[in-house]
């Protein structure tokens, strides 16, 4: 039996989200494994342009879901069409990117299936037919390998940088229209509006150097050694989202997945265990430091330098050694 | 306002870990446990809304024994009662079937919202509060960082959180599900009082039957995957580690910062 699988990418105002073209590489890659085919859905609201661009890929199709009441995201329109879809067409697999949207709605629509979920999946290998996915627990400390039980559709969003889009193999892809019941769909949500969280004053994108301080440092208090490391630096204080959420740091000084993206020429993290969603803002850095107490905290895997030890006695140190060799 | 609170209680990661003796999961043994870092603060949203609506909140956890101490926590800062889903048939499930059974208890209590956290801090799902309203055909909101009760309608307004700095704002018909994001406000401490309090209040502990649940339905055996092994990412990869004392490694890495990375 060949297997089906479909990958639904993520739009808006037609333009298709970066992770969606690392899930068609994902999908591509499972088709090539498993002796299948890939296929793409798009869901949304005037989607004849961005249909025409997915199908520039090699896939079996793009199956198009487009109608007005699909314009703006909502929780229960999306799951309702796609499980309308998934119900006819019987994939074996659907893969999403990893994306707040689709953590959104994924999970109503397995469980409105019935369908196995498998969420934030970075690499999978397949074992006699059967494939197993590699997912983070425990903050990235360690990787569980997991299996669809049983059968019937299996769900899975793949995570950031799991896969490259830089792979995506070429080619000319059918587009099929998805002909649902729309009218049926209620939102379960009225979206009032999309709005920009609090815009804050400081850019940290353009930060040459950026010390990010982490919920390791302990305290409010304790910011300020941080501060002076920054200023030998000549850089900025970033954070992780625990030491704002705590009010030790004001939200736009939060780096990561729901905060700022930077790339500086140095990255110091300190007292910050790499989180994946803490890793999507600062792993594009040119250098990166950790400096964390824990020898086995993920920042380690993507740092560059490193020093095992407590925070409190090396920053210090490290800005003393700074004001040293600059007075040689 | 009937306010439910789903907690759960997740290992204290800061620790040193072992894989288990199956390689399934880790060895718990000399672990220390918390509450899960956003239902903190789910925790924390329900006790404001039933303070300000004269309302109640009940706390519901699943998990072995030892959850019960987050349950008498929660109890202590001042959720009404508890119920502890700690049946061997409700344990070792995936979100599908760890959330069948929390909509199950849900549903007999009558309840105008259920808030959970956003995710939780071991094994990362962030499925398990969509599951739910899946169950109960509610509707549901993930990753939320702004609730407005509008109780003359029957409606919360909804603040949530999208990706790169952006928010939806929304209305939601009660009773709903809330997945609260870690941030929404400051959860208080617990005061001698509450936990002297705590101690008498009720811990109830259903068991499938109780709630009209099928056992093969939950658990383990309700889950549509299964976890075939836990490991740490290779090791080799990853930062040079500069030894030394405090000093000794600080003048290393700025030596190596000048003359290696060339970037100062
Ligand atoms: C949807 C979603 C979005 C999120 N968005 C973001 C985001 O944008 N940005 C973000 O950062 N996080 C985000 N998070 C949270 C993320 O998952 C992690 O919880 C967070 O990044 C952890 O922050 P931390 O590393 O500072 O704290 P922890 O994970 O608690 O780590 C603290 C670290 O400090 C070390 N430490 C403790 N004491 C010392 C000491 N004295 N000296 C040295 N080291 C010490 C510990 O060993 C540990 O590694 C998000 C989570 C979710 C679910």
């Amino acid at each position: 039996m060949s297997a089906k699988i479909w990958i639904v990418l993520q739009q808006r105002d037609g333009k298709i989200q970066k992770m969606s073209w690392e899930a068609v590489r994902a999908g591509q890659a499972l088709a090539a494994d498993l002796g299948g085919t890939a296929e793409a859905v798009l869901l949304g609201s005037g989607m004849e342009e961005a249909g025409n661009e997915v199908g520039q890929c090699s896939l079996g199709s793009v199956h198009v879901a487009d109608d007005e009441s699909l314009a703006v995201y909502t929780p229960g329109r999306f799951a309702r069409a796609l499980e309308a879809a998934i119900a006819t067409a019987q994939p074996d697999y659907v893969l999403f990117p990893h994306t707040y949207q689709t953590v959104d709605f994924l999970p109503g629509l397995a469980q409105s299936l019935d369908a196995a979920l498998v969420p934030e999946a970075v690499s999978f290998e397949t074992v006699d037919g059967s494939v197993v996915w590699q997912r983070p627990v425990l903050g990235g400390k360690m990787f569980a390998s997991v299996r669809a039980k049983g059968p019937g559709p299996v769900l899975v969003s793949l995570q950031s940088g799991a896969f490259s889009a830089d792979e995506l193999e070429k080619g000319s892809a059918p587009i099929e229209t998805l002909s649902l019941d729309f009218a049926a769909m209620s939102a379960d949500r009225e979206i009032l509006r999309i709005e920009e969280a609090i815009a804050g004053e400081v850019d940290l994108s353009q930060a040459p150097v950026i010390v990010s301080v982490g919920r390791g440092v302990g305290d409010a208090e304790k910011i300020p050694i941080m501060q002076e490391l920054a200023d030998a630096l000549g850089g900025e204080l970033g954070a992780s989202r625990p030491v704002i959420d705590s009010g030790w740091l004001p939200r736009d000084r939060q780096i990561g997945s729901s905060g700022q993206t930077v790339t500086p020429k140095l990255y110091v993290a300190a007292g910050i265990s790499g989180a994946i969603q803490h890793l999507v803002g600062m792993k594009g850095s040119q250098v990166i430091v950790a400096i964390n107490k824990d020898a086995g905290a993920p920042i380690f895997n993507v740092a560059h330098y490193g020093i095992v030890g407590d925070l409190h006695e090396v920053v210090p140190a490290v800005t003393a050694a700074l004001k040293e060799a600059s007075e040689s | 306002m009937r306010i439910a609170v789903c907690i759960k209680q997740v290992p204290d990661i800061e620790a040193r870990l072992r894989v288990s003796g199956d390689g399934t999961w880790i060895d718990e043994e000399d672990l220390s446990f918390v509450i899960n870092e956003s239902d903190g603060y789910a925790l924390e949203e329900a006790l404001q809304i039933a303070e300000r609506t004269s309302g109640e909140v009940v706390v519901f956890s699943l998990g072995p024994e030892r959850v019960r101490e987050a349950l008498r926590k929660a109890l202590a800062l001042g959720a009404a009662r508890a119920v502890h889903l700690k049946d061997p048939a409700f344990l070792g499930g995936d979100s599908l079937s760890t959330g069948r059974a929390l909509a199950g208890a849900l549903a007999a209590g009558d309840f105008d919202l259920v808030l959970t956290g956003s995710q939780s801090d071991d094994v990362g799902f962030g499925s398990t509060g969509t599951v739910i309203a899946g169950e109960l055909g509610w509707p549901h909101a993930w990753l939320v960082m702004g609730v407005e009760l509008d109780e003359a309608n029957k409606k919360v307004k909804v603040t949530r959180e999208m990706e790169a700095g952006m928010n939806e704002i929304s209305n939601l018909d009660l009773p709903a599900v809330l997945e609260i994001q870690a941030g929404l406000n400051k959860p208080r401490y617990a005061s001698l009082k509450g936990i002297m309090q705590a101690k008498k209040k009720e811990i109830s502990e259903p068991g499938p039957g109780d709630l009209g649940l099928a056992p093969e339905s939950l658990g383990e055996t309700g889950a549509k995957i299964e976890v075939l092994s836990v490991a740490f990412p290779e090791a080799g990869k990853g930062a040079q580690i500069i030894d030394g004392d405090a000093e000794t490694a600080a003048r290393t890495l700025v030596e190596k910062l000048q003359k290696e990375a060339r970037i100062l």
